[in-house]
């Protein structure tokens, strides 16, 4: 059944999009990220206008973690006051990249720019979670003792320190205010939640516990995306509310699912899972960034003066 | 019988003189995009009104439709570094976002170049590029690829012989539109032409616009951008939070 959607100005296929929505609901669910950085690109592949996709990530977005934090709260999964204060960075760098966002894309750079941020920052992370949960396997079946995590590091000397209960950390907030303006910036420009982001630099920088760290970050994902859509909703109303509203039926099913199987796995096997996604994801996108696009021209409408 | 051929003789003693018209008919002048539009298909026919006898020469029927046009920046991907980006870019000045044609034969018989000049006819005509930055020398490269990635995306096509021609009167032609249609007024133009030569013409216009929920969302999104965002956000929590009730009730019920 095809739906022809208004602000994108295209006609798709309903069932495609329930799919696409269902697909990253279930990993949303799973590991705590928002699957913006899947979403987005499927969004492209399927002939949605760019900065419709971006935008319309970030409301889907919105909903999937919604469904998904609840299940978390019920668990206690949720440290709500580190949630704040990377929420408080999170606002900031949202309105950062919105403003960066309509810049790039007045100077034609703004897919590439997109897809490097991708490379980039998915290749390192995914590499890092796939090396770091490696050894973690190869340790518990060693049978060692628990892993040694809390290093005394340069963080542990930063001024402002807090105390953070349910993650059992007394640390500065300058770290958690900083991951939150990165993200927030990723979740303007890229159409992502930034999980992939926080949490792995949760776990790694800041040393929370990772049963916390999922409900966390999506606490925060929810805030951020949420005005990341107004943002780009007033500055160039480019949300396409029924795109979402079928993104999102498919996602909050999945997300809810996904939150199941998410808690069966162990936790090393949940982080190696979503390192090989990760690298998956960039690899294809760096490939395209190679290899001699078919075609080399591309046409925006509007012009661009 | 007798009037008949009266008829005909007078007919024929008048000189041929170019008062051929054009008398059109559409199937609709006016689509309406709604949830589940996916495409339609105009019917364009009409016949040729004459107060003399058919004159001599091959005659030819040419259709157009054009939507509204835009203004577009065409950029071309080098490889720089090691990676294929964006380097340069020109602007065409005009091009529409659809534009089909459809001839009642081959285009040389049908339309002659002076013509095609003249009225705007053929696709790369109806693309208006003025300038190019002097850094790019070969500025028709962009025009084309316009041309080459509309025409695969079906937003242009040419359909020689499309139009079906009967007696030298009668025409009739379909032209399908794409289901990812811009809003607008789409221009349909008729020509007629004898020996390559524009006798005739006849132009319409075709109205396009979203109707129901679609127009409602689209003019809230740009009229009243802050209540159209705060509600795409209540839907979306309402969603979010509608689903985990219910699995929660699943799971406990």
């Amino acid at each position: 059944m095809y739906i022809y959607l208004p602000i994108a100005e295209v006609s798709v296929n309903a069932f495609l999009l329930l799919g696409l929505g269902g697909l990253v609901g279930v990993l949303s669910g799973m590991f705590g990220v928002g699957g913006g950085f899947l979403m987005t690109p499927l969004l492209f592949f399927i002939g949605i206008p760019p900065a419709v996709a971006v935008a319309t990530g970030a409301n889907q977005i919105v909903a999937s973690s919604f469904s998904a934090v609840l299940a978390h709260f019920q668990r206690r999964a949720v440290d709500l006051r580190m949630g704040t204060i990377l929420l408080i960075g999170g606002l900031f760098g949202a309105a950062l990249g919105v403003l960066l966002f309509n810049y790039l894309q007045s100077l034609g750079q703004v897919d590439l720019l997109v897809t490097l941020f991708y490379v980039v920052f998915l290749g390192i992370i995914g590499a890092l979670m796939f090396v770091e949960s490696l050894r973690a396997i190869r340790r518990s079946r060693r049978g060692g003792g628990v892993p040694k995590r809390k290093k005394h590091s340069w963080i542990h000397k930063l001024p402002l320190k807090m105390r953070f209960r349910t993650s059992g950390l007394y640390i500065s907030v300058i770290p958690p205010l900083l991951i939150g303006v990165a993200v927030g910036v990723l979740a303007a420009i890229m159409g992502v939640g930034g999980g992939f982001i926080m949490v792995p630099a949760m776990i790694y920088l800041l040393g929370m516990p990772t049963k916390v760290v999922v409900g966390t970050s999506l606490f925060q994902i929810i805030f951020v995306t949420a005005f990341a859509t107004m943002l780009h909703a007033v500055s160039s109303g480019i949300v396409d509310v029924v795109l979402a509203v079928l993104l999102l039926v498919g996602g909050v099913v999945g997300a809810q699912i996904g939150t199941v199987i998410g808690t069966r796995l162990k936790a090393e096997q949940l982080r190696i899972l979503l390192a090989i996604m990760v690298m998956g994801v960039c690899f294809k996108l760096g490939l395209d960034l190679l290899i001699q696009p078919a075609e080399l021209y591309s046409i925006a409408t509007g012009g661009g003066h | 019988m007798l009037r008949l051929a009266l008829i005909l003789l007078a007919l024929a003693a008048s000189p041929a003189k170019a008062d051929e018209e054009v008398v059109l008919g559409l199937s609709k002048n006016e689509i309406e995009i709604n949830t589940t539009f996916d495409g339609s298909e105009i019917l364009i026919f009409g016949a040729i009104k004459r107060q003399t006898a058919i004159p001599e020469g091959d005659l030819g029927v040419v259709v157009t439709i054009a939507g509204p046009s835009q203004t577009l920046n065409v950029r071309r991907k080098e490889r720089r570094f090691g990676i294929w980006v964006n380097v340069d870019a020109v602007e065409v000045d005009a091009a529409p976002s659809f534009y089909a044609v459809a001839t009642s034969g081959p285009w040389s018989e049908v339309l002659s170049e002076v013509e095609d000049l003249r009225h705007k006819i053929s696709i790369p005509r109806a693309i208006r590029s003025v300038g190019a930055p002097s850094t790019v020398k070969d500025a028709q490269s962009f025009t084309d690829a316009v041309i080459r990635i509309r025409t695969a995306n079906r937003a242009y096509k040419v359909d020689e012989g499309a139009v079906e021609l009967r007696e030298d009167t009668l025409f009739q032609t379909s032209v399908k539109l794409p289901a990812n249609l811009t809003e607008g007024d789409y221009a349909t133009r008729i020509f007629l032409t004898r020996e390559g030569r524009v006798i005739s013409q006849y132009e319409t216009i075709i109205d396009v616009r979203k109707v129901g929920m679609e127009r409602w969302l689209f003019a809230l999104s740009r009229e009243q951008p802050i209540l159209y965002g705060l509600m795409s956000l209540a839907i979306a929590i309402g969603a979010g939070w509608g689903a985990s009730a219910a699995f929660r009730a699943l799971r406990h019920g």
